[in-house]
């Protein structure tokens, strides 16, 4: 296992009320929680991965998503059991739409 | 109902079954996956864990009904109970002894104990055993759903048979030991794991409601274990625990062993208990075979 | 040890027990009199006949002789591995045979186990695990699966395994860890008709389930008895 430790600068999500969760820890799948950051331009990201040895291809796919999106002011915690990119990509739009979707 | 518009049971996961199982909006989850902390065991082990460990419970409504629901996740260590998953299915059933809802279920989908956290899980999933029989002496039905991936195997499937009544699908599997540990243990000729037809006429759910195991048999569909779980809460009375009734459980539990006790395929049992052409029981649908079976001489 | 010598051990003062397919019923005198001795040897595996034995002697305990406690010889090499044993659904049979424990519990008979040899996963929960107090002899092994087998089911190095199981009562074999995690009450030198008296005059029943409040005062199980009352006591609906 490998534990990676990311911030990202990421325009402001406006804030949600609930942590979202998405995804689940199973083969090829993984889960994202994400919450309310302490820095509002930034996107902190703490992966921990069944992978070792892949942290180039996380940054560039995590970085592209908080460049991407509105997605400052966040803490993103992923749990990690061998996603390929593409799913990774979905899932962080998944959970990132969930918790916005939860603004009152 | 056509396949297509099913909303699988056994593919879906252990959220999405709660979501599914109760009235909409009514799922209020303790210890949600912010509030927790991934099983330590399995990161000294260098493996991922996940944030609720595996289970997701809380309470929420069926049909208006409070109940306490606990939901397996099977994709995760194939639903296996480890120290902080099993400490929550316990801390969820003390609580619903204070708190009485009108039921608990138990969305099963476990091969029972974690290894990797292996005298944790044992431990925990004998407190989940006294834990249940509590509750039920408390006067609480506790219904098992078994329709996962996984199924309901090792001391989960204990636990299933503890609980008042089991609602199963054709697709869900109760037994003790897994068909690869038989084999792997006893050979290919006493248990051929691949076999997937003969797995499922030994621990399948048509085989388990045919033969009493279960109480209902319903569809791989979220809504048909809604409305199977809604139909047993709402006609269900816990009886009080007493010796009559595990008197009359151990008659019907020896007198099967005695007539079935050198069966070794379901086709067998099928044809002892009356079913006229038991080779059609794989094949026929669920309505079918309930029909059959309400038929059976008794 | 053989079944003989642990019970003249464990009952000086007379028993009569017979022993059947694996399993043991019968009658011992104790200080604080009669008792039912039950159980299973020589490593059973545990199938639909031993469950019902089992079983139906609690059952008849419970009718014949109202509060008569209940002395239980655990040596069992877990389930039996079948396709038979499972076509008659044998979590079903042990289920059954937990709760004639129970209801025996619950109508005042004292109980305890005391792991003779062997206890092993489904064996071991159905009765074992099920008393009000568990104890084990000291060359008692006890686990749900050796470590060499559980590196081949999770692909984890057995050396890793080894490695680790010298610090971490969690998963690896044995009847101390099992103390440790609130899972045994004691381990006992040898048996002995004192220690009997002991345990028995000091269970009570029903009583809570106190294994996980143990588990954290013995430092085997850290987390277990915290998340059962955090579930307990939340918060819930704001």
């Amino acid at each position: 296992m490998e534990t990676l430790n990311f911030r990202f600068n990421s325009k402001p999500a406006p804030p949600a009320a609930d942590p979202a969760l998405c995804g689940v820890v199973g083969s090829g799948n993984l889960e994202i929680l994400i919450r309310p950051g302490d820095a509002p331009g930034v996107c902190q990201v703490r992966i921990k991965t069944s992978a070792r040895g892949f942290g180039e291809i996380w940054q560039a796919v995590v970085g592209a998503f908080a460049a991407d999106h509105l997605a400052g002011g966040t803490m993103v915690e992923i749990n990690d059991m061998g996603a390929t990119p593409a799913v990774v990509s979905l899932r962080l739009a998944q959970v990132l739409a969930e918790y916005r979707g939860g603004v009152q | 109902m056509t396949r297509s518009t099913r909303k699988s049971w056994f593919e879906a996961t252990a959220r999405t079954r709660i979501a599914g199982l109760l009235d909409a909006g009514s799922f209020c989850e303790i210890m949600p996956p912010a509030e927790s902390q991934p099983s330590p065991h399995l990161a000294q082990l260098d493996l991922p864990g996940a944030f609720d460990d595996g289970v997701v419970i809380g309470c929420g409504q069926i049909e208006k009904r409070p109940v306490f629901v606990a939901a397996q996740e099977g994709q995760f260590m194939g639903g296996a109970v480890g120290e902080i998953h099993g400490a929550k299915m316990v801390g969820l059933l003390r609580r619903a002894v204070e708190e009485k809802p009108a039921a608990v279920v138990l969305l099963i989908d476990s091969g029972g104990v974690r290894l990797h956290e292996a005298n944790a899980g044992l431990i925990a999933i004998s407190e989940i055993m006294r834990a249940v029989l509590d509750a039920r002496a408390a006067g609480l039905p506790v219904i098992a759903l078994v329709g996962g991936s996984c199924g309901a195997f090792g001391g989960m499937g204990i636990v299933a048979k503890l609980c008042s009544a089991i609602v199963i699908s054709e697709e869900g599997r109760l037994a003790l030991s897994g068909p690869e540990v038989i084999e792997t243990v006893a050979g290919v000729e006493e248990f051929d794991a691949r076999d997937r037809a003969l797995v499922w006429r030994v621990t399948g759910g048509k085989h388990r409601y045919l033969m009493g195991d279960c109480a209902a048999l319903v569809e791989d569909d979220i809504p048909a274990f809604r409305a199977g779980a809604a139909e047993l809460l709402a006609a269900w009375r816990e009886p009080e625990p007493g010796i009559a009734q595990l008197r009359a459980r151990q008659k019907m539990l020896e007198d099967r062993l005695a007539a079935y006790g050198d069966f070794r395929d379901g086709l067998q049992v099928w044809a002892a208990l009356g079913v006229a052409q038991p080779e059609t029981v794989p094949s026929i649908d669920r309505d079918s075979l309930v029909a059959l079976k309400e038929g059976l001489p008794t | 040890m053989n079944l003989n010598d642990i019970l003249d051990s464990l009952f000086p003062t007379g028993h009569t027990v017979s022993l059947v397919n694996h399993v043991i019923t019968g009658e011992a005198m104790t200080a604080q009199g009669k008792v039912a001795v039950l159980g299973t040897t020589d490593a059973a595996a545990i199938d639909h006949a031993m469950a019902l034995a089992l079983s139906g002697f609690i059952l008849d305990t419970v009718e014949k002789h109202p509060g008569r406690p209940l002395i239980f010889m655990v040596d069992t090499s877990g389930q039996a591995l079948s396709r038979s044993q499972e076509l008659l659904c044998l979590n079903g049979s042990l289920a059954h045979l937990a709760s004639c424990v129970d209801l025996a519990r619950r109508q005042g008979h004292r109980s305890l186990s005391l792991v003779t040899a062997n206890a092993v996963s489904g064996g071991f929960l159905s009765f074992g695990l099920m008393t009000d107090c568990t104890y084990a002899l000291s060359d008692a092994q006890v686990r749900v699966m050796d470590l060499r087998a559980m590196s081949r089911v999770t692909k984890i190095a057995h050396e890793r395994l080894v490695a680790l199981a010298g610090n971490s009562p969690t998963f690896a074999p044995g009847a101390e860890n099992y103390v440790r995690m609130g899972g045994i009450e004691a381990i006992w030198p040898a048996p002995s008709a004192a220690l009997l008296e002991r345990a028995l005059a000091s269970v009570a029943c029903p009583p809570d389930d106190r294994r996980m409040q143990k588990a954290l005062e013995r430092g085997g199980r850290n987390m277990a008895a915290d998340i059962a009352a955090r579930v307990q006591n939340a918060k819930v609906g704001t």
